[in-house]
Order: C-alpha cells, then structure tokens, then sequence
C-alpha cells in the first residue's frame, strides 16, 4: 500500500480497507500454509527436531536424512505401493463404471433416470466407509479380505457417485451437434464417441480420475478396518501411530500431504467447474 | 433416438447400479441386519450393549458438540473467503489454489500436521513460552485438559474441511449474474443488504448441498481425532472402529453404524426442508 494517498481523508480510508482486506486475504494464506511449512519441518528435523525446546522457526536444522530413515522402515514403503495399487484401481473402476453412467444420464431420456440419480445422490447422504464394518464377513468368504483388490472396491464406492455425477457434466460439455456429425459421416456409435466425443471429454476425464486417486489415497477408516497385512500407507500410520516416535508421525502426515497437493495443482482449473456441477 | 436403440442408457447404467447393489446396497441391510440380531435371530442386545457402554454418552455428546461447532465456522469462512476471491482481479488463480490445498490432505494427516504445533514441545507451547505466558512445556491433548483437546480438534477440523465448503460456494458464487449486484447497488442497497437480499438466497442450493456434504462427512470424524488424542475423546466412528477391531464385537459396530447413518440421515433430511430451493427463483 502507498502513503502517498493519505493526502485527502477518503483515500486514506479506502487504502486502509485495501490494507485490511489484503491482511484478511494473507491472513487465511498463512492459515492454510504454514501448518504445513511446520510439519515438514517436523519430518525433517529428525528425533533431535521433534524434541527441540523452544522450537526453533527457522529451516535450520533440517536434512532429508530422517525423512529417507522413515521410509526405508519396515512396512513404509510396502504400503505406500498398497496405497498407490488401491488407489488406481479406485481410478480405473470409478471411471469405467462412473463414465458410461454419466454419458447416459447426459445424452439419453430413459424411464427410471431420476431413480438413478437419486440413487447416486443418496449414497451421499451415508458415511459410506462405515459399509466396510459389514463387508469384513463377506471379505472373508470371498477371499477379498486383507487384499489390496478389497479396499480398490470400497473405495470404489465412495468415487463412483462423484463419477457418474461429474461425467455427466463434462458430456454435457461436449456438443451433441459434432457426435451427430460423426454418425452422419458414417461412423459407428462407438467410433463416434471414441474419435470425436472423448478427445474433447479428456480433460475433465483426467481430471474426475485424480479425484478419484485422491479419494482412495485419503481413506482411513474402510481400509483400516478391511486389512491386516496389506496395509494402505493411512490404515498402517494409524495402526503405528500410538507407537511411533513424533518425528515418525510427522515424516507420515508430510508423506500423506505431498502427492495430493501436487495432484490438486494439476487439476486446479477444474475445482470449481467440478463441483459447481456436482453440487447442483 | 430411435426406439430400437433404446436400451443403449440402460446398459450404459447397468455396471453402476451392479457395482453399487452389490457394494452399498447389500453392506447397508447387512449393516441394519447385524445391529438388530444376534446369532442369526432377531434381538436388540447389540443395541442395549452400545447404549450401556460407558464411552456411548460422551461420544454421541462429543461428536455432536464438534460439529456444531465446526460446521457453522466452516460455512462463515468459506462465505468469507468467497466473498472476497469475487473482490480480486489479479491474483485470483493463485490465491484460490492456495486455499483449496486442504481438499487433497487426508484427516489422518490433517490429526498429525496439527500433533506437530500442539504436542509438548511443539510451536504453540514455543511461542507461548517465547511470549512468557508459560513457564514450561504445558500439555494440551490428555484427558485431563478436555477443553483444549475439543478445541484442538475443532481447529484441525476447521483448517482441513473449510476447502470443500470454499469450492462448492465459489463455484455458486460463480453462478450469481453480476447485473443482480448492479441493480441493487444503483437503487442504493449497501454491502450487507446486497449479501443477505441477493447473493445469499441466489447460493441457496450451493450452501444446502454444502451444508449436506460437510455435516455427513463431521458425523464420521475419527482420524483427526485418534491422530491428536488417542482415545482420550471418544467419538461415534471411534467407537465403531474399537469394537469392530479391539473387541471383534460387529454387532455392536454395526449398532454404531446405524446411529451414525441415521443421524447423518436425519441431518440431511433437516437441511432438505430448512434451506428451501425454489427453482423458479434461480438464476
């Protein structure tokens, strides 16, 4: 802000609500950064870090060589490969269950379209994860239990309504006039949608997926509950947790914190067209 | 479309509504069955079990308190935040990328990013201790000190699930036509009335499905709590979570599951009838 429009009684008083709305907006960034700025912190300060009094703000004493300890300790590194093979069958079935619904719900009237909606819309009124409790005797007999494979499905189930529902909006996007086209140049159905509709859908597709990653890769409580040995990396840090050591638990919530940031940054631009349309 | 071509929508739905019959459909009546039966026959032990359980009272209480005190401050904010990202030209992008990152950070991670400032040594009792209101390290998450570990908590909440709400009220925000706000600025209506009069009854439907999402999603806290205290503050999906796996009880998870989705429910049923969308008043 300038002083130099103090000079008459109203410029100063819009610049100190320019000041104060500025102070409001880099109020609520450091709000939202500088918890995590201090857990890195944590997770790369080591056992002498954590237990530090006073605490030190600065960057000071930080290497990457606790956080390199963290992951090479047992268990770690296996349920970080559990976590990113749930997380991408998550991926594969939501969109390949979820994409079909949406483009029917977009492009097609049908008896019992609301019903499905309604459907898809109820499941967000259950605190889906809870279903896990019951699944675990069924898991069982299925073989499914303690398997990665198990915990892609229940995931599953919490991505796929967000799916079918943000899908929806995106072939909506797509205009009907170019698909026409494709049949009347001869083109199948199929072709049509593969060489002319889903080109134009990928965007939005791609993003859908990283949702859908980012669902999986923050449940806790399903995969908790539905696994023992095949820990995904959240159910094997809560598992730990009472156990490990501060500066164990901090490297976790760091390890947690850095794939979903970068995915979020990737699909940024969609975040609002997204929801927005899910929300309606 | 053509008549022949008219199961084409129902096939296309058909691996959906499958997948979610076998997976949400049957694990919820399995879910209602197992509460009210014991060994196969009808009974409500399991329900007599979780009501009679000493931590049942303080966790019903204790999940209750947390979300209504988190989700209006949530909803404040996020108007706030909205709000203001309208007031910007330049810088938008960027600061509304920066407020959303909480959206990609797990509860769990959420419970030990906030471990890291509260805990013994951590930057909380660091200031505090560098601005001399304490003297030494001062304990902020054990049982003995339950106000500060609610607060904790709610804090925790508070900073990882603000985002969502932020994202569903700016893409609402998004859809208010600016010619609105003119109108009502040129007849001489001042910030506040334009807030309430306008832009607030035209969000309606962003803030009810806001309202819906974070309130089932408070009901099911359990992580962040777990991460911050243990079980110093049980919690309903705690509770559920502990007899499930400490006591192999099911039965009795699955009672606390049907409370939990009941009240979840409920809640939903409540924000239907008390924020009233007329469509014909929508933009």
């Amino acid at each position: 802000m300038s002083n130099t429009m103090n000079t008459s009684s109203t410029a100063g008083f819009i610049s100190a609500r320019r000041l104060l709305f500025w102070s409001g907006i880099v109020a609520l960034c450091a709000w939202v950064l500088v918890p995590i700025y201090l857990v890195a912190l944590g997770a790369l300060g080591g056992r002498t870090g954590a237990y530090q009094w006073p605490k030190n703000f600065l960057p000071t004493d930080i290497s990457l060589q606790p956080f390199l300890l963290f992951l090479r300790t047992e268990g770690v590194f296996q349920s970080f490969l559990n976590s990113l093979g749930a997380a991408g069958i998550t991926v594969a079935l939501s969109i390949a269950l979820g994409a079909p619904a949406g483009y029917a719900l977009a492009r097609y009237n049908f008896r019992g379209k609301d019903s499905y909606r309604l459907l898809v819309l109820l499941t967000r009124a259950f605190p889906l994860a809870i279903l896990a409790l019951p699944l675990t005797v069924s898991y069982i007999r299925l073989g499914l239990y303690d398997t990665v494979l198990g915990v892609g499905l229940i995931h599953t189930v919490l991505a796929l309504p967000f799916a079918a529902l943000v899908t929806q909006g995106i072939f909506l996007g797509v205009p009907r006039e170019l698909e026409e086209a494709a049949w009347v140049f001869g083109c199948t159905r199929i072709q049509a949608f593969f060489k002319v509709v889903a080109p134009l859908a990928l965007p939005g597709l791609v993003a859908t997926a990283v949702f859908a990653f980012v669902i999986s890769w923050n449940e806790v409580f399903a995969a908790s509950v539905l696994t023992v040995r095949h820990r995904t990396l959240t159910a094997y840090l809560l598992t730990v947790l009472s156990e490990s050591p501060m500066h164990y638990r901090f490297a976790g919530g760091l390890m947690l914190i850095l794939p979903s940031v970068v995915f979020i940054f990737a699909v940024r631009r969609y975040l609002f067209a997204i929801w927005g349309v899910s929300s309606k | 479309m053509t008549q022949s071509r008219s199961w084409i929508p129902y096939a296309l739905i058909l691996p959906s509504v499958v997948f979610l019959g076998l997976l949400f459909v049957v694990p919820l009546v399995q879910t209602l069955w197992l509460a009210v039966s014991d060994n196969g026959t009808p009974s409500l032990a399991n329900m007599t079990t979780m009501v009679t359980d000493l931590n049942f009272g303080r966790s019903v209480l204790n999940t209750f308190v947390l979300t209504l005190a988190v989700v209006p401050i949530q909803i404040i904010m996020a108007l706030t935040m909205g709000s203001m990202v309208a007031k910007m030209n330049g810088g938008r992008e960027t600061i509304l990328w920066i407020w959303t990152i909480p959206l990609g950070i797990s509860d769990l991670a959420a419970g030990m990013v906030w471990l890291s400032i509260l805990q013994n040594t951590g930057y909380l009792n660091s200031i505090l201790f560098g601005m001399g209101l304490i003297e030494r390290q001062t304990a902020w998450l054990t049982y003995q000190t339950p106000v500060a570990l609610f607060i904790g908590i709610a804090i925790a909440e508070i900073w990882r699930g603000t985002a969502i709400v932020m994202i569903i009220i700016v893409a609402g925000l998004n859809q208010v036509p600016k010619e609105f706000k003119e109108a009502a600025e040129i007849f001489g209506a001042s910030p506040w009335t334009r807030f309430t009069r306008i832009t607030l009854p035209l969000i309606r439907p962003a803030l009810q499905s806001a309202l819906i999402l974070r309130t089932v999603l408070a009901f099911e806290v359990f992580a962040v709590v777990y991460a911050l205290g243990g079980r110093n503050f049980p919690v309903l999906v705690g509770e559920a979570y502990n007899w499930q796996n400490q006591n192999q009880n099911y039965g009795v998870a699955a009672a606390y599951a049907v409370l939990i989705m009941v009240i979840s429910l409920a809640a939903t049923l409540v924000y239907l009838k008390a924020v009233k969308v007329d469509p014909e008043r929508l933009p």
